[in-house]
């Protein structure tokens, strides 16, 4: 690591002031960031933590029926406090790797990293939720732009995420077999106007929706109405432990299996 | 009744205490006043020469002590080669240079290039990136059949090619296996790859060299499972200190596997550095690092061929091996593919001529060297997926076929020169099928494939060649040293018992097992025994911990100077019973005089030895301690028959074990729960290599799974609770013990179950699918499916 200082802001608007800072760098759960440091692959200037500021913790149901995530939630958080209200967000989040991520890392750094192999970026797209951040709101649709990329500017704050709870949901992820990060993870929403389908793991261009699934889950909301239906491999990941046409090839199977588990 | 004392029982280890309650002593804590640190730049190109090396402004960044280079090592000696191996034609291997810090070239990503000392590791991390280090890209070489082409790169200039050596086993028998070839009614053959693996033990590997001034004493503190090869190797050949200069010190050792045998270019600097700098320096290795300069393991790519009969008994193997050497000889590289392999390859099967053809090949990739098994998993490997092969292609049942072929009268000499003192391979069978319920296989099929799995059955023997080994014979095959050892038994004055081995536990449990020996040898209570070992200063000249050797040869030179003591004290015991020596018994901790009720007890003899009042001065030494140093006069043979069930999702290509039985014959057993333990560990690293362990480059020499974020390990939930056994028992019969070695044969004996019953899962389900290259991910698995 380089040297660097800590600011641990109490609230939004001193993060945002303390982010104003040159090189300054927002710390979420640090599950990422940190091992960065470590290898000196960054050298921000001065750190500013999220996790004391007590408006971006927990998780509420909010007057138009959303779930909101506080951005500073931790997994384990959000495992515990959505298993009843939208367990497939819950079993998602109970599922990011190992006790010690869980009780680190929060929503908003998963998010505003978009690791294209994360779990939680395939739960905010799928779902249609609101990125909520100190200076707007950010339809999921708007928000991944790419591996690694979104839609914030330059020190935004991930606040809260609003997700509209569906009717059914569920969420499949077929492990890399060293990281346990997604090879493949497929998040299926069924809302009473549609469904929805997000893909992690798998495109170079990150988190996307499976429209042509969509479209066939919306008319029959079962594993048999996917038969037949494929993605291309071209412009999927190609690694040590999987092809770009393995990958396209779990899409299908997780997302059958979602659909299955969603009921 | 299980005995709960001495040879057999399963006594708790006693090591346990300190490991699990954080009390263990690593080298890692081992921090010496005024110690500094060190860091070493590693090379990031494969390949290369060293253009530009300016170390003047990391000389002058804070706390730096002194930067070190490949130039302030040009007067001393490289990294030494433990063994010389002579090619077909009678010529001595290529051997190159190298070099404690890279110098002119650098071979390989990770090669240490530079060095920084300093007062802390950061500083000495600030200094090190402000070299100014400037390396121009060669073509890398990768890839072992393109570096043995004509016009390929050369990893070392001053060597002819690529080629280390050409080894040809037997030679003489080249011709009469061609002829048999020629007539055999069925040939099968197999090419595969076995995997490039990297060890990774939980501890890092970790040096601290210490200098004392005023004495010119050297002391080195290291992550070693043999102290005293280190000291010969880097005091004669790399540093040239004496041994009574010397001290080597390898405490609490996190696990080995191999890779903890070899002498390293970190041990060498941080000891030369020592003195060079006047200060004690440390170097604890990141995971990165480990990645990238820990010796790696197998890396063969294989065809193999099996000749039969009209009958389907084995007529003759003819193996092709290219085997990776990496970019340098590491300290016993030569040896794994060519005597711990080519030996091997009788397997457990009486077939009369096989030759054995390995090309040992250099690339820009990290040294290759012994892991846990070292060439004997790469025979069972080739040798067990060969005859289920061949089994499939004949249509018969491969463990008929097995057992058609199996060695039946021991001693059995076989073609490749060694010789099966013992071994009884129907009786693992037998209780293998036995135990795996192998006749219920195909209602658990019916079970799997109703819930949309394919079911596969994976059986295969090994045998494996372990206590290492007789000095003379590996003289002459080419080891530059003995493998003798050596023990010190002290007994102090009021009977307890010091032991100072040269045997090294890292993880085997010898503070435990050792005891129970001469716990039972003299009668007395493990816990008046204790094991010393992992210091040149207090141990007597021993050869170290690897090759399954430790109770077979370490323990048995501890027995003979016990014998040694229980004769001295029996002279004692008959001169205060006044007895003859002849009518004098140990039992119970006490001597005796036969038919009488005189006796006297194991302490007041001992005390006799060192208070010698009453004492046959004019006849015997006072004092009770005795040396020994045993060398064996064979290997010893374990063997076994494992099985494997798995499922396979036909969707995803993922594959998981649902059983996995371990049949062993170890010999004679001293601590069955210690024994089981070996096992387990042994079959989670033989199934980490057959489902998920793949140490993998890219045309560039740059290692891809540097980290574990991309080479993934085994855990607990990729493994099943193992079903274990070693009750089949034939005692080796030349060590006083009767024991055979254990630490290895998991890793040995599992990889071909696993992938036989993979191939059999895929083959049931109508697959034409004949093999798939370790590791069997679920992306290879899927992709031979289509």
């Amino acid at each position: 690591m380089y040297n660097f200082d800590v600011e641990m802001p109490t609230s939004i608007a001193d993060a945002v002031a303390a982010l104003g800072k040159e090189d300054a760098q927002a710390l979420g759960g640090g599950q990422t960031l940190i091992p960065t440091l470590k290898q000196r692959l960054a050298s921000p200037s001065v750190l500013v933590s999220l996790s004391g500021i007590s408006e971006m913790q927990g998780v509420c149901k909010g007057d138009d029926g959303k779930l909101c995530v506080g951005g500073a939630t931790t997994h384990a958080t959000v495992a515990r406090d959505a298993a009843s209200s939208f367990p497939g967000l819950a079993g998602l989040a109970s599922h990011i790797g190992d006790p010690a991520v869980r009780n680190r890392g929060t929503i908003g750094g998963s998010l505003a990293n978009n690791d294209p192999s994360a779990c939680y970026p395939a739960a905010a797209l799928g779902a249609g939720a609101t990125i909520v951040t100190n200076d707007r709101e950010i339809a999921a649709d708007d928000f991944f732009q790419g591996m690694f990329t979104t839609d914030l500017e330059e020190g935004e704050i991930i606040t809260e995420v609003r997700f509209p709870i569906p009717d059914a949901s569920n969420y499949q992820k077929f492990l890399q077999p060293a990281s346990r990060f997604a090879l493949v993870g497929v998040f299926v929403a069924k809302f009473s106007d549609g469904v929805r389908v997000a893909v992690t793991g798998a495109s170079n261009d990150g988190v996307f929706r499976w429209s042509e699934a969509e479209a066939a889950l919306s008319a029959n909301f079962s594993a048999n109405a996917l038969d037949g239906l494929t993605v291309s491999g071209d412009d999927m990941i190609n690694d040590l432990h999987g092809t770009g046409e393995y990958r396209a090839h779990l899409v299908g199977v997780m997302t059958k299996r979602a659909v299955a588990a969603a009921g | 009744m299980p005995k709960d004392s001495g040879i057999g029982a399963s006594s708790k280890r006693r090591e346990d205490i300190r490991f699990l309650t954080g009390a263990g002593n690593y080298t890692d804590d081992i921090n010496i006043r005024g110690q500094a640190h060190v860091y070493f730049l590693r090379s990031d190109v494969a390949h290369g020469t060293i253009a530009k090396i300016d170390t003047s402004a990391a000389e002058g960044m804070p706390g730096v002590v002194r930067v070190f280079t490949g130039a302030d090592f040009e007067a001393i000696g490289g990294m030494p080669c433990g063994w010389q191996v002579t090619d077909r034609h009678g010529q001595p291997m290529q051997e190159p240079k190298h070099p404690v810090l890279a110098h002119v070239k650098v071979r390989h990503v990770g090669e240490p290039v530079a060095a920084v000392v300093a007062e802390t590791l950061e500083q000495a991390r600030d200094a090190a990136e402000a070299i100014d280090l400037e390396i121009n890209a060669l073509p890398a070489v990768v890839d072992m059949k393109s570096a043995v082409t004509d016009g390929a790169p050369k990893v070392h200039d001053d060597l002819t090619s690529n080629l280390c050596y050409d080894w040809g086993f037997v030679e003489e028998n080249r011709e009469a296996v061609n002829e048999a070839f020629d007539k055999a009614a069925h040939v099968t053959t197999l090419e595969l790859v076995n995997n490039r693996l990297v060890a990774n033990p939980m501890e890092p590997r970790v040096a601290v060299g210490d200098y004392a001034r005023g004495t010119d004493e050297h002391t080195l503190y290291t992550t070693s499972q043999n102290p005293h090869v280190i000291r010969l190797l880097m005091g004669a050949f790399v540093l040239g200190i004496p041994e009574h200069k010397l001290r080597v010190v390898a405490p609490d050792v996190g696990g080995g596997f191999g890779t903890k045998i070899f002498h390293y270019q970190e041990e060498a600097f941080c000891t030369f550095a020592a003195k060079a700098c006047n200060r004690p320096v440390k170097w604890t290795s990141s995971r990165t690092e480990a990645f990238m300069s820990d010796a790696h393991g197998r890396d063969h790519v294989t065809k193999i061929e099996l000749a039969l009969d009209a009958d389907n008994n084995f007529a003759a193997i003819r193996t092709e091996t290219f085997a990776n050497m990496g970019a340098y000889l590491s300290t016993f590289a030569p040896s794994v593919p060519t005597w711990l392999h080519g030996t091997l390859m009788a397997g457990n099967y009486k077939t009369p001529l096989i030759y054995v053809n390995v090309k040992a090949v250099f690339t820009n990739t990290v040294p290759v060297d012994a892991y846990r098994g070292a060439g004997r998993p790469e025979a069972t490997f080739q040798l067990e997926r060969v005859i289920d092969k061949a089994a499939r292609e004949l249509g018969v049942d491969p463990i008929a076929l097995r057992r058609q072929n199996f060695v039946t009268e021991f001693p059995y000499a076989t073609p490749v020169a060694v010789e099966y003192d013992t071994g009884d391979y129907v009786a693992t069978m037998d209780k293998l099928e036995e135990m795996a319920d192998l006749s219920g296989f195909d209602a658990r099929r019916k079970e799997s494939e109703a819930r949309g799995k394919l079911r596969g059955l994976g059986v295969n023997c090994y045998i494996e060649a372990c206590g290492i080994a007789p000095s003379n014979l590996v003289g002459q095959l080419g080891a530059r040293a003995g493998l003798y050892e050596s023990a010190t038994v002290r007994v102090n004055a009021t009977g307890g018992l010091v032991v100072m081995t040269g045997s090294h536990s890292h993880g085997q449990g010898h503070e435990t097992a050792f005891p129970q020996v001469i716990a039972e040898m003299i009668g007395i209570d493990e816990s008046m025994i204790e094991i010393v070992h992992g210091d040149t200063a207090n141990t007597p000249m021993g050869m170290g911990t690897y090759g399954s050797r430790s109770l077979a040869v370490g323990g048995s030179a501890m027995v003979r100077a016990t014998e040694k003591i229980i004769a001295k004290a029996t002279k004692i015991a008959s001169h205060l019973l006044e007895a003859s020596e002849s009518d004098i018994e140990l039992k119970d901790g006490a001597f005796s005089v036969a038919g009488t009720d005189k006796s006297v007890a194991w302490g007041d003899v001992t005390l006799a030895a060192y208070v010698p009042h009453n004492y046959p001065l004019e006849d015997l030494e006072p004092g009770l301690e005795e040396t020994a140093f045993y060398d064996p006069s064979n290997f010893t043979y374990p063997s076994g028959a494992y099985a494997c069930e798995v499922e396979v999702d036909p969707d995803t290509g993922k594959v998981s074990i649902e059983a996995f039985t371990a049949v062993d014959d170890f010999g004679n057993v001293v601590n069955p729960m210690i024994v089981t333990g070996q096992v387990h560990g042994g079959i989670a690293q033989g199934i980490g290599q057959a489902l998920l362990e793949n140490c993998a480059y890219d045309e560039n020499g740059q290692l891809l799974s540097a980290s574990y974020m991309d080479y993934a390990m085994p855990r607990a939930d990729d493994l099943p609770m193992f079903a274990v056994d070693h009750s089949c028992q034939t005692p080796c019969t030349h060590n006083p013990l009767g024991v055979k070695g254990c630490g290895e044969a998991g890793a040995i004996g599992s990889p071909p179950s696993v992938v036989n019953a993979v191939v059999d899962a895929l083959q049931s389900a109508g697959k034409d699918v004949t093999h798939i290259d370790m590791p069997l991910s679920p992306a290879r698995v899927w992709a031979a499916m289509q």
